[in-house]
């Protein structure tokens, strides 16, 4: 089983839509199983209609709790927290749920063992069936902490799932940025498929986004969004891939159909045949060519790196 | 004044209007921005500003003094992010896990921990015209952005008359989004009118409005694009929506090239100064 994961430095630039479409795209030619990365904002199940078969509760790590009975207001408490977390009221202590980072330093610190330490249901996570392949998906409840540990647990589960069935590629959706959860996302993909736009953020997030891949020693492949919105940016990113010895993957032209395939909650390859669709099945080539096709020859013929 | 442009989705335009706020803002106002996008800022590309001053930004880590450590382990058993791993004779600690928390320090029973900083990013600051800039700029490879965020905000001109402070928050609705929006007199969310918009929108709300308590007003961005539900989701909700950018390739090519939407179209200068004077006018009753 092959993993990649879709991202993009910044939100916006099209992972979910494209992810989407490498779904059904891929669907067509192997067993899938699919995983929502970005559990502050899934979007992939307004495409993919999924029927949540499981779901369960998801404990990120826990808060403290000050008990105001046995509470002496001594303010050991509010000393040792780092995080502004503990707030002085009128008799006593109160911790704010949510700064607390569930360090647990006032609970050992309490002279008067008046703090509690309590399980954070900060989410859930789900196990649906979509036309495409079982998709794993999750809501973080919002503000609460742990993304990254969410999206640990559901591409593990999506793993395991897609292990037991023998399927052929997990397709994993990556949250936006660069920080914990898109690491998470990131770690054991064979490949990642980076969005970018021709706009003068976009050449700057690709460059973080890739400083994050090479870091990590996950191979890229690149994909300019809307490319034709600016041609001139959009040949300066292809110069960078170059330079930097990343394989551009395909260039998909800006199109309204793409926000109307979004309206009516298809991916795209599958709303319409024209343009954009023609690149997407341009660009699942070459994925397919860089992870299962390039990987399935060096096992043939024998040849250990 | 402090004002949070955020959006719970990612790439609908939360830069370009922060940065036209305070382009439009600068004339009669002073105006200080923070990017507190960490992991990404771009808004230095729309503001250009002349950087002055840097700074590390650092976490405690714990450093061990193994002349004193008996490796009873007592550091790994409190640390509540597994940090810390004591294995017969020997102590690891992974920097990445640490939350800088202190509590190893504190409980170690030989005293033989202390902290030193770690760096983790850097804040940069300058003057983009007569706006006062600051952004800050998370390592790469480093998890953690709400620290470089928590010294990044030390820099807000809090509640000093005459002067707004505008800042662009990062995308979603976790701890760097929160930590963006804490302490501010307003959230400002931009949105555009489609599917994924409005999903988006109404998790930004959930943080913005309902958890925070913060009163919110809505921009929709790409107008024109997708459907109604955007508009029919503030109106039942009772959410302002204070301005529409259209979707328009006029306005999405000098975008891109980093000009800021109030240098290539000037109208749109009394648009946000009316859009500021009306958060001003609800804010102060």
């Amino acid at each position: 089983m092959k993993q990649i994961v879709v991202l993009s430095g910044k939100g916006g630039t099209g992972k979910t839509t494209i992810a989407a479409a490498l779904a059904h795209l891929a669907s067509r030619e192997m067993s899938i199983v699919l995983a929502d990365a970005d559990v502050d904002a899934a979007n992939l199940e307004l495409v993919l209609a999924p029927e949540v078969q499981e779901s369960q509760d998801f404990v990120g790590g826990q808060v403290a709790v000050i008990n105001p009975q046995t509470c002496i207001a001594c303010g050991v408490c509010a000393e040792v927290c780092r995080f502004g977390a503990v707030v002085r009221e009128e008799n006593g202590y109160r911790v704010d749920r949510i700064p607390c980072e569930g360090c647990a330093a006032c609970f050992y610190q309490c002279p008067a063992n008046a703090i509690s330490m309590e399980n954070s249901v900060d989410g859930r996570w789900f196990q649906s069936r979509t036309r495409f392949g079982l998709l794993f998906h999750a809501h973080l409840i919002a503000a609460r902490e742990n993304s990254g540990k969410l999206v640990s647990l559901v591409k593990q589960r999506a793993r395991l799932a897609a292990l037991e069935d023998h399927s052929d590629l997990l397709i994993v959706d990556g949250p936006p940025g660069i920080g914990c959860p898109v690491i998470a996302a990131a770690t054991g993909a064979d490949l990642a498929l980076l969005i970018t736009e021709p706009t003068i953020s976009g050449a700057h997030d690709l460059a973080r986004i890739l400083a994050l891949t090479e870091h990590f020693r996950i191979q890229a492949l690149v994909c300019i969004n809307k490319a034709d919105i600016n041609p001139r940016r959009a040949k300066e990113v292809a110069h960078f891939c170059t330079e930097r010895g990343v394989p551009l993957a395909g260039c998909l032209p800006y199109d309204m159909v793409v926000t109307e395939a979004m309206v009516h909650g298809v991916p795209v390859s599958e709303y319409t045949d024209g343009p954009v669709t023609q690149e997407l099945i341009r660009i699942w080539q070459q994925v397919k060519d860089h992870v299962l096709v390039r990987s399935a020859e060096t096992l043939s013929n024998g040849y250990i790196p | 004044m402090i004002i949070t442009v955020a959006s719970g989705k990612g790439g609908t335009g939360k830069t370009t209007v922060a940065t036209s706020l305070a382009l439009a803002l600068q004339e009669h106002l002073a105006v200080q921005f923070l990017d507190c996008d960490v992991e990404d800022p771009n808004a230095h590309l729309y503001l250009r500003p002349t950087i002055q001053r840097r700074e590390e930004v650092g976490v405690s880590l714990p450093v061990v003094d193994f002349a004193l450590c008996d490796y009873c382990g007592r550091c790994a058993e409190v640390c509540a992010y597994h940090a810390i791993a004591v294995v017969g004779q020997k102590l690891l600690i992974f920097p990445e896990l640490c939350h800088g928390c202190g509590s190893c320090i504190l409980n170690c029973p030989q005293k033989a921990m202390h902290e030193e900083p770690r760096p983790v990013g850097i804040i940069e600051e300058g003057q983009a015209g007569p706006i006062a800039f600051a952004q800050g700029i998370l390592n790469v490879g480093e998890p953690m952005a709400t620290p470089v965020i928590r010294q990044l905000k030390k820099r807000l001109q809090e509640c000093q008359p005459g002067v707004v402070s505008i800042l662009d928050a990062p995308p979603g609705t976790a701890c760097p989004v929160v930590e963006s929006l804490r302490g501010a007199d307003f959230a400002l969310l931009v949105t555009e009118p489609t599917p994924f918009g409005l999903h988006d929108l109404r998790l930004a709300v959930e943080v913005a409005r309902d958890t925070l308590g913060l009163p919110v007003g809505v921009v929709i961005n790409r107008d024109g694009v997708g459907n109604t539900g955007v508009e029919d989701y503030c109106t039942a909700e009772g959410i302002p929506v204070l301005m529409r950018i259209p979707l328009d390739r006029r306005i999405a090519a000098p975008c891109s090239d980093g000009v800021p939407l109030v240098e290539a179209f000037p109208s749109y200068r009394e648009h946000f100064q009316d859009l500021y004077n009306w958060i001003v006018r609800v804010q102060l009753g």
